[in-house]
């Protein structure tokens, strides 16, 4: 059984439909790619499916449950996280604090709220942020960082999250190259050591054909095609859409 | 060490300062309460983003419940309303069972009050969160000057203090260095550990808070029920210490505590734990100066002083410091890029 | 209360005159409202001192009736003087605090907003204060509903200074300069609006259009140095509820709520009218929130 399964996910704002009955899904432990030209309704999709705003019709399920219902953070709780496009942080806590307050929310009771943070916590920050090579930033407030670099304690918070499912809306959107090899590497590494299973938005090809085992690519918010990166690659409908020939 | 002979100190001093100035105990009293008015909104508004105007609200019921209760206790509404207050028979026994009772009921009615507005108004992000509270203050004042029963827009007169316990300003002055403290280390206990951080979040990025599964509302919540908490004990406090309670002009004083407490925090330097205090004391003394050096015009002085703090000095005196001095804050690039050089260096200290 | 609300049903006649006096008022709350809505709009800034510039203008209007000026002429006397408070307060506080964060902008011109009541406390006293027009009223339905003619006429004028304003907007070389810079500051900076210039105007016109409504209000009704926050509140709730783009939204709102307020202070009794308005500002707000929480969106 999928890890999460989307089917006939339909989403309008007024007259303009951003998603026609779209159906995906991502297996446990795999990362899977979601392209499709500029307007093709992906970051929609990826709203609907964290519960950003309610689906029109058709049903999304994370391990087996409905959870087309529920809000945000109830989602968030359940194991399955979003990055946002426009990078998010708390701009003015250190990545330490940062990190600290990512610590997963599942089981809090109300005298929780006044927890300490324990030493292994610390000892995990320290790892997690050498992961994503900000080891020596660690005191800084994330706000002074770089607006490049901000990506990383975004993906440093998810992983202390321990999400089961990541949906990242454009990792490397406004990074440089040399960096863009980096992040792949550690995408690639946090779904081998740590098993999160990855849902990936990218407008990088050659980012998502490395990356990805299996690729859907929406046109006009509705799904065009889907199959392994080569398939994909050679798809005359993908290429079309890519090209504005649809 | 250095701390521990700062902290004697500083017990020395505030227990000393009522019998070095008797004069003043009233305004050195105030100046808890000042202190404690500062400390309760940063923990709304500088520490989690949420600029409260209506704090103030909590002050005054608390204010009017601890009145009623005191008047309710030992006299009947008619009698009372006859002398105004003017009666000398409440014991010292009868006034402090009064006082406390009445404050005790304060705290835990303005909690309840607190869960059930927070419900509604809590929801509002930004300067909807702020004009909404600001309506609620007003409307609290206007809806307490038409019930008879808390004696309607002329107010209630608290009862009057019997002075073979101890001098009137004495006493107040404790209450209120009391519960100042309380806030203070109350404040510092609960940001010291997940709920400083989780509030923090909120206040930087609700949303992405939101987003990363923390339970917002319950923070949030909480929150406003320890701020309402602490200014309903000090409202039942200061209603006797004013010994006259109006609806608009004290109580529910929105133009006055409710926008001086937002200021201090800022003066202060707002999202910090010494800030608040540190502001307090600043704005008590150069308001007290207004008062006596520009009388009839302080308070157009004190409003000349609020668009100068804020346009001129938004980030505060701790903001001041943490813009020009990161590193005093902690706030610096390390030399070492990996866990293991960090713990070397570590080890080597 | 139910005993008034008992006299609107055995009396309807009642009803008629509520709602006379609740339109005719609501235009003047629909004017300032306007204005409200365009520093919002063009600025980004709630001006809390909303009210106190009505107040103001109603105390110009007064003083210079008081010298013996006709009062014909309070209107756009208040108005230039108005403008010019405005523009002070612009280049004194405003400029300073329109690129900070919203907070920081609305305490601010609470401040000022403190700091003119206490003003206009020392300079006028605390009493309440009219100005007697001089006109007629007209008794209509067998003398049982009285319409004074100083509200009508304020509230045509109410109106036709409104679509001044408006094609003033629409038109005028500013007016443009204005809404572009109102959709999109950056890009009007770049294509060479001076948008600090524009800010300024805003800011003035919309206290020379809280003048005008002053001087409407001293006649109408009357003005008191601590009157004007329920004034701002009221521009707040309209503008909240019509949205800040639609003007037709505001004058409907701004009428409505006039009309609210006028069987409010009836049914309930005049020393709730006040406490009416501000409570209907918080529900109003959590109301409209609680709505689009179930869309899972919130008031921004």
């Amino acid at each position: 059984m999928s890890m999460l399964q989307v089917s006939g996910a339909s989403k309008r704002f007024g007259g303009v439909i951003a998603n026609e009955k779209i159906s995906l899904e991502v297996p446990e432990g795999k990362i899977i790619g979601l392209i499709g030209p500029n307007g093709s309704g992906k970051t929609t999709l990826f709203n609907s499916i964290v519960g950003y705003h309610p689906l029109d019709d058709g049903s999304i399920r994370f391990e087996g449950q409905e959870i087309s219902h529920l809000r945000v953070p109830e989602i968030a709780r359940l194991g399955m996280l979003r990055t946002f496009q426009q990078t998010r942080i708390y701009g003015k806590m250190t990545c330490v604090q940062n990190m600290q307050i990512s610590k997963p929310n599942r089981n809090e009771g109300l005298m929780s709220m006044f927890d300490r943070f324990p030493k292994e916590d610390l000892a995990r920050i320290d790892h997690l942020l050498e992961f994503v090579g900000l080891y020596s930033k660690r005191n800084l407030l994330a706000g002074d960082l770089s607006f490049g670099q901000q990506k990383l304690p975004e993906f440093a918070m998810a992983l202390m999250n321990e999400p089961k499912l990541l949906l990242l809306d454009e990792p490397t959107a406004g990074i440089n190259p040399t960096l863009i090899n980096g992040l792949i590497d550690r995408l690639k590494r946090a779904n081998e050591e740590m098993g999160i299973t990855l849902l990936v938005i990218e407008h990088n090809m050659r980012v998502i054909m490395n990356l990805a085992e299996h690729i859907y690519c929406l046109a006009h918010g509705e799904m065009l095609a889907e199959g392994k990166p080569e398939e994909i690659q050679n798809d005359q409908r993908v290429i079309d859409a890519y090209l504005g020939a649809h | 060490m250095r701390n521990t002979i700062l902290l004697v100190l500083g017990t020395i001093i505030a227990f000393a300062v009522p019998f070095m100035f008797p004069a003043y105990q009233n305004q050195f009293a105030m100046l808890w309460l000042m202190i404690l008015f500062a400390l309760t909104w940063d923990l709304m508004g500088g520490q989690m983003g949420y600029n409260s105007f209506g704090n103030v609200v909590f002050f005054g019921v608390g204010m009017y419940i601890t009145a009623v209760i005191q008047r309710d206790l030992y006299f009947d509404i008619e009698e009372y309303a006859h002398v105004a207050g003017r009666i000398d028979a409440l014991t010292p026994d009868q006034y402090l069972t009064g006082i406390f009772l009445g404050m005790g009921v304060s705290g835990i009615v303005t909690v309840l009050v607190a869960i059930i507005l927070g419900a509604g108004i809590l929801g509002l992000r930004g300067h909807y969160f702020a004009i909404c509270t600001l309506g609620l203050t007003i409307a609290a004042g206007e809806i307490a000057s038409g019930i008879d029963y808390i004696g309607a827009g002329s107010g209630i007169v608290t009862p009057v203090f019997p002075t073979e316990l101890m001098a009137k300003g004495m006493f107040f002055y404790f209450v209120f260095m009391v519960l100042a403290v309380g806030t203070f280390l109350t404040n510092k206990w609960m940001l010291a550990g997940r709920f400083g951080l989780a509030v923090n979040a909120i206040r930087d990025d609700e949303d992405k808070a939101e987003a990363m599964g923390i339970r917002t509302k319950r923070y949030k919540t909480m929150a406003w029920a320890t701020s309402a908490f602490f200014l309903s004990m000090a409202g039942g406090a200061a209603g006797n210490l004013f010994g006259f309670i109006d609806p608009i002009n004290v109580a529910f004083a929105g133009a006055t505590f409710g926008v001086w407490m937002v200021l201090m925090a800022i003066l202060g330097g707002k999202g910090t734990i010494w800030g608040p205090v540190i502001g307090a004391a600043i704005f008590h003394i150069t308001q007290e100066l207004f008062w006596t050096y520009l009388f009839g015009w302080q308070r157009v002085a004190l409003g000349a002083m609020i668009v100068g703090i804020v346009v001129f000095f938004p980030q505060g005196i701790m903001g001041f410091l943490r813009q020009h001095w990161p590193h005093l804050f902690g706030h610096k690039v390390d030399e070492q890029t990996t866990v293991e050089q960090g713990a070397t260096k570590e080890s080597e200290a | 209360m139910i005993a008034n609300l008992s006299i609107l049903f055995d009396a309807p006649i009642f009803v008629v005159q509520l709602l006379i006096d609740g339109l005719l008022i609501g235009a003047l709350f629909a004017l300032v409202a306007y204005g409200m809505a365009l520093v919002w709009g063009v600025m980004n800034i709630i001006n809390i001192a909303q009210g106190e510039f009505v107040i103001l203008g109603g105390y110009v209007a007064l003083t210079v009736a008081n010298w013996g000026v006709p009062i014909v002429l309070g209107l756009p006397i208040s108005f230039i003087v108005l403008f010019l408070v405005g523009w002070a307060v612009y280049r004194a506080v405003i400029c300073r605090v329109v690129d900070e964060d919203l907070f920081i902008s609305i305490l601010a011109t609470f401040g000022i907003s403190i700091l003119f009541q206490q003003l206009m406390n020392q300079m006028f006293t605390a009493d309440v204060r009219t100005l007697q027009s001089g006109l007629d009223t007209w008794f209509l339905f067998d003398d049982m509903v009285t319409v004074s003619q100083i509200k009508v006429v304020s509230f045509v004028s109410a109106i036709v200074f409104g679509v001044a304003v408006m094609i003033f907007m629409r038109r005028s070389r500013l007016g443009q300069a204005i809404r572009a810079t109102a959709q999109n500051a950056r890009a009007a900076r770049i294509m060479g609006i001076d948008t600090d210039r524009v800010y300024a105007m805003t800011y003035s016109i919309n206290a020379a259009i809280c003048g005008a409504a002053g001087a409407l209000v001293v006649m109408t009704w009357f003005v008191q140095p601590f009157a004007g926050l329920a004034f701002t509140v009221r521009s707040f709730m309209i503008v909240v509820i019509a949205g800040l783009g639609n003007l037709g939204a505001v004058a409907v709102s701004g009428l409505t709520l006039g009309t609210l307020e006028n069987f409010a202070g009836f049914i309930l009794g005049a020393e709730f009218q006040m406490a009416f308005i501000f409570s209907l500002l918080v529900v109003i707000l959590v109301w409209r929130n609680y709505r689009l929480g179930r869309e899972r969106k919130v008031l921004r």
